[in-house]
């Protein structure tokens, strides 16, 4: 993997860390409005790191993610590699 | 549903191959405080659950279990990956090779196969945030011995962020269950299952 490839990828998995933990404190705390702005901020930066990352990188969301020809889904590296 | 994002939700990088480690932490993708475990028992007892808190709560750990999973099969996966099977013999994975060669299976760290008898999905909210309060601190406990197994630094850093996820999710449990409590004792019921039976 490439040095810019991976230095996304990290700033990526690092905004959607923070999505995930207000995420579950979210849910035993419905009422706190500043974890919501802050989660929701996280969200605007990662879909900016991630339109950045997909455009040169490919698709990270099955369901979302645009792809090119030939369906770029399968391409290597998976995260496991 | 779930939807599959191609990323890890920590990165995992080992450098260097180590099958006798790889064999102890299976343990945490098939054995009984392990990851699989974890998400299907939470994931199991969400149907049941009675508040939004806790449907919400048991829906997403059990989600985030799912991505811890596939870190520790990714853990494993890197940890054999190229090891040729004199090596994996003398590691101590020569019976792990004989029967799945360089594949992850989900097994504990003594070999027993992962079996649903690891957890519970009891139908009553107080037994089941318990058990999973329970869950939580045994898998915190195990990844604190597979740190104390490690010295690699790439294995140690990936565990770290494991072992502090399950102190996390033992957090929010407790406050799930407190909110239970609470909701259940104001209406001054002196019952332990959340609906009457009529």
């Amino acid at each position: 993997m490439d040095e810019n490839r991976e230095r996304l990828m990290r700033e990526i998995m690092a905004a959607d860390f923070t999505i995930i933990d207000l995420n579950l404190y979210l849910d035993t705390h419905p009422n706190d409005f500043r974890a919501i702005m802050l989660r929701n901020n996280f969200i605007n930066r990662s879909v900016m790191l991630r339109n950045e990352y997909e455009c040169m990188y490919g698709p990270i969301n099955a369901q979302l993610s645009m792809s090119k020809c030939p369906w770029q889904w399968i391409k290597s590296p998976w995260p496991w590699e | 549903m779930w939807v599959y994002e191609k990323k890890l939700e920590y990165p995992v990088r080992i450098r260097t191959c180590n099958p006798k480690m790889a064999k102890y932490i299976i343990s945490q993708y098939g054995g009984p405080d392990g990851e699989l475990a974890a998400s299907l028992r939470y994931l199991s007892q969400r149907f049941s659950m009675p508040t939004d808190e806790t449907k919400a709560i048991l829906n997403d750990i059990g989600t985030e279990e799912l991505a811890h999973l596939e870190m520790v099969g990714s853990m494993v996966y890197q940890l054999t990956r190229g090891v040729p099977a004199d090596v994996l013999e003398k590691e101590g994975l020569g019976a792990y090779y004989t029967d799945h060669d360089h594949a992850v299976y989900p097994m504990s760290a003594a070999g027993v196969p992962f079996t649903a008898a690891y957890i519970q999905s009891k139908g009553d909210v107080i037994a089941d945030l318990h058990e999973d309060l329970a869950a939580e601190q045994k898998a915190r406990a195990t990844y604190e011995n597979l740190i104390n197994l490690a010295d690699d630094p790439d294995v140690i850093d990936p565990l770290r962020f494991l072992r502090e996820r399950e102190v996390v999710h033992f957090q929010r449990f407790g406050e799930a269950l407190r909110l239970v409590q609470d909701k259940f004792a104001e209406k001054k019921f002196y019952m332990t299952t959340p609906m009457p039976r009529m």
